[in-house]
């Protein structure tokens, strides 16, 4: 009787109570409590995040998740990034825009991270999504302004247009006209990274006069400062404002200016409501900076270029408690000297001053292992860092020891430390103390570390949490690559570049590890051309339950069954 | 099952160890690190060999504690460890195909590259031309023959999007400082471009900073695009060595099928090499290689310009 009871409770209750769970892990843990769950929660899922493309195959998505509003795919490795995956390797958006299309008619959000988004998919994406509301390409490549002008005249309820960081063919600036004059529905458009000074500014100022609810608006260098006060008075409700690089041609007397500029949106107000500073184009220099830094005493969020210096650190950390994320850039980082004062004393300040500071990405020229350990007793709550000491293998400045202890306080001392990069001399035991003390650690970068074996042990043996390792020019070889094959199942995906991951260890983790996807990248010339005992150049090691991709470049080799090498 | 595993890796490490002791040639220091299982930056001192021996030392005993599951997976002993048998004595372990195509065994280019490590003074250009695995293998073995006036960069680091790099390089930072810093910068950085060519199905980047001169250009571009020209590389290609990659490898700037075009700051698409290099860097957008009879309508600057 009780038992009849239970299963009597009606699916539509339990879809509306799933409906309030919107993280995927937890959707994820819904769906494995009993197979009826299972049943109810896949038509209700709404959003899917798959964050490596080839890990699944849109087919498989589809049949699972039948009624998809939003989905946020992800391409090519990160290293892709700083130019270390040679083009053509993949990460085609083409084949999930077509099976969606059929499948989702009703689809409303795509966001791709790293994919090659070609005009034809833009175009297939404008005609086949009537309700289509937002588009992210975040860094993003192959499409030019033809799809965006698709884009801007079918999706009549577009709320959302995003290219941040991608590499667009500017082919025109009319594209924006586009934007039929019904389109009222922009909330959010960054075209930042349009890189032509023609944009019909006519058609932009139209488009942003006749959208109320346009609250984040990040524009190209075209668009100079006159133009930005035109803009921003058909739009005072604006909360967010990026002017791309247009920063770096102003004058010293830049702070006021901008100033001026932004007094008109009433929401900005001054700039003392901001949160958020990029500032990473702007080729400010230090006092100004300051300036502009200490009357934004609520920024949560900056970034910033090496020209901040420590004294503007310094600044920053005196007047901005609230700051969480900070992010400095070198503005000439293949320059031999610094042609700034920056060092780690800025980045000390603001972990001694900052008490909320959760994540720091920094560029630097020196170190000592005293700095970081400072930081980390003061930053134990850090989730985010990532230090890029700029010449590879830089020691201690004081002691001239490898920084490992340095490295090592913060992964002790940030319990909850979810990313990391190492730069500067390391040996094993920084790693020893990462597989020890990083329980949390989902994503590590290494360069130029380490000495043996034992260091890709021990992070692969001890960082339980660990999703993303990747790895380039320490010599990591076969054996602990071999020796913790299992634990790569586990993980997203490991990157491993000039390293010495022989060929034959890659075929045979091809031919064991069936749901690994184990891809040998030479551009060069075909790895089996030279003995199996050769390292191979690059080599990238991801899950998948779709199995070999057959969409690879030349220069790409899936290892696979005994006999034959997939390509 | 383990251990004779265990013992071969030991074993493999050891045999590789009097090799690195013998080799005295400390000048080419891509010798020494063929036989090394480390890659190391210029001044990888010798204090880390003997942490090596430790490490491998250490090694042995925590890969015998350690999870086994994968070695369990395997069949019968040994058939993972590539020892020397085929490699042809120890320098061809390791032996990063990249820096030297020298190891006795397979010399799959034939010319040029089989010659590197012996002729010192040709290592040099190689570094330059060669597209990225080259440069960055390079500065990691920290070959010391190289010297040039500025470090050969490695590829990709720092690690800074090519986004945000390339927007700095055509911003350069202004220098209040008056002393003309601002156009020394302007040398500094990389500078990606887009090269396209008739039929192939995708493109390509280059950064054309790592470049000294037009024929350094070509011939980073003819590695890049042979395999299109050879036929799609469906045959895993050999994709050197026989001699009928070499013959197909076009000479860009003078070859007759295909020419090198560039679309400058204006928008123009010009023949490549007209201008000095130093020009061509700052104006060229993109490249393409087009074939020759798409080519005729094309202007190089002399002609545009009177009086050049």
């Amino acid at each position: 009787m009780q038992k009849k009871m239970a299963y009597s409770f009606p699916d539509e209750v339990l879809e509306q109570v799933f409906s309030f769970i919107q993280s995927d892990k937890d959707r994820n843990a819904v769906s494995l409590v009993c197979k009826s769950w299972d049943e109810i929660e896949r038509w209700c899922r709404r959003k899917v995040f798959i964050g490596n493309c080839y890990a699944v195959s849109p087919r498989m998505v589809i049949r699972r998740f039948p009624e998809v509003r939003s989905i946020k795919l992800k391409g090519k490795p990160h290293f892709a990034d700083f130019n270390l995956v040679p083009d053509g390797w993949g990460g085609y958006v083409l084949p999930w825009i077509a099976e969606m299309a059929g499948a989702y008619p009703w689809l409303e959000e795509i966001r791709l991270k790293r994919m090659v988004v070609t005009d034809e998919s833009l175009e297939l994406i404008a005609k086949s999504f009537k309700n289509f509301k937002v588009l992210v390409l975040f860094s993003c490549e192959g499409f030019s302004t033809d799809g965006l002008a698709a884009i801007a005249a079918s999706c009549k309820n577009l709320r959302e247009l995003d290219l941040r960081e991608s590499e667009v063919d500017d082919l025109s600036g009319h594209w924006l006209a586009h934007f039929p004059e019904t389109c009222t529905s922009l909330v959010s458009l960054n075209i930042s990274c349009l890189r032509s000074d023609e944009v019909s500014f006519s058609a932009l100022e139209r488009l942003v006069g006749r959208c109320p609810n346009l609250r984040s608006l990040r524009l190209n260098r075209a668009v100079t400062l006159d133009k930005i006060a035109n803009i921003l008075r058909r739009a005072p409700q604006l909360v967010d404002f990026g002017t791309g690089y247009y920063a770096a041609e102003l004058q010293p007397d830049v702070f006021s200016n901008l100033a001026g500029a932004f007094s008109s949106c009433k929401e900005l107000k001054s700039l003392s409501g901001l949160t958020s500073l990029n500032l990473s184009y702007a080729t400010i220099q230090s006092p100004d900076l300051i300036k502009l830094v200490s009357h934004c005493p609520r920024l949560q969020r900056l970034l910033v270029l090496d020209y901040v210096e420590d004294s503007g650190l310094e600044e920053l950390a005196s007047s901005c408690k609230d700051l969480q994320e900070l992010r400095e850039f070198p503005c000439d980082p293949f320059g031999a000297e610094p042609n700034v004062s920056l060092t780690e004393q800025g980045l000390v300040a603001v972990s001694l001053g900052c008490p909320k500071l959760r994540s720091v990405l920094y560029f630097c020229r020196r170190m000592s292992n005293a700095a970081l350990v400072t930081i980390a007793q003061n930053r134990p709550n850090l989730t985010r860092f990532r230090l890029c000491i700029i010449e590879p293998k830089t020691p201690d400045y004081l002691t001239l020891e490898p920084l490992d202890v340095g490295f090592g306080a913060i992964v002790e001392h940030c319990k909850d430390l979810r990313r990391l990069s190492l730069s500067g001399l390391l040996t094993d035991h920084v790693f020893e103390y990462s597989g020890t003390y990083g329980k949390k650690l989902e994503m590590l970068s290494v360069a130029f570390a380490g000495d043996s074996d034992l260091g890709l042990h021990h992070v692969l043996s001890g960082c339980e949490s660990l999703r993303k390792l990747e790895i380039r020019d320490c010599p990591f070889g076969d054996k602990a690559l071999l020796a913790n094959a299992a634990k790569l199942e586990t993980m997203r995906s490991l990157w491993m570049s000039s390293c010495a991951v022989s060929f034959g260890a890659c075929k045979l983790l091809g031919q064991k590890m069936p749901k690994l996807n184990v891809e040998v990248i030479d551009e060069t010339e075909p790895p089996d051309s030279r003995p199996e005992s050769c390292p191979v150049d690059k080599l990238y090691i991801y899950r998948s339950v779709a199995g070999p991709r057959f969409d690879m470049p030349p220069f790409v080799w899936t290892m696979g069954e005994a006999v034959r090498i997939l390509h | 099952m383990s251990k004779p595993i265990e013992h071969d890796y030991i074993g493999l490490s050891e045999q590789q160890l009097p090799s690195m002791e013998k080799s005295s040639d400390k000048k080419d220091g891509l010798h020494l690190k063929d036989t090394e299982l480390r890659l190391g930056l210029p001044g990888s001192e010798s204090p880390e060999r003997e942490d090596h021996d430790q490490n491998v030392l250490s090694l042995k005993s925590f890969v015998s504690g350690a999870k086994r599951g994968f070695s369990d997976a395997l069949d019968g002993g040994g058939n993972w460890v590539f020892s020397g048998g085929s490699g042809g004595g120890t320098e061809g372990l390791f032996s990063p195909r990249r820096g030297g195509k020298n190891n006795g065994g397979k010399d799959l280019s034939g010319s040029d590259s089989g010659s590197v490590l012996k002729d010192g003074a040709a290592r040099k250009p190689s570094v330059v031309q060669e597209k990225k695995p080259q440069v960055a293998a390079t500065s990691s073995h920290g070959n010391g023959n190289i010297a040039p006036a500025s470090k050969a960069q490695v590829v990709g680091w720092p690690p800074i999007r090519s986004f945000r790099k390339n927007t700095m390089a055509s911003h350069p930072p202004k220098n209040d400082d008056g002393d003309g810093n601002a156009e020394a910068k302007l040398g500094s950085g990389c500078l990606y471009v887009k090269v396209s060519m008739d039929g192939a199905p995708y493109l390509r980047k280059v950064d054309l900073k790592i470049y000294g001169s037009y024929k350094e250009l070509s011939s980073a571009l003819e590695k890049m695009f042979s395999c299109f020209t050879i036929g799609q590389c469906g045959s895993h290609g050999v994709s050197g060595g026989d001699g009928l990659s070499e013959s197909r490898l076009i000479d860009l700037l003078h070859g007759s099928e295909y020419v090198l075009t560039y679309e400058d700051k204006d928008g123009d698409w010009m023949l490549v090499g007209d201008v000095p290099w130093e020009m061509f860097t700052d104006s060229c957008k993109r490249l393409r290689i087009m074939k020759s009879t798409e080519a005729i309508g094309l202007v190089t600057r002399k002609c545009l310009l009177p009086n050049k």
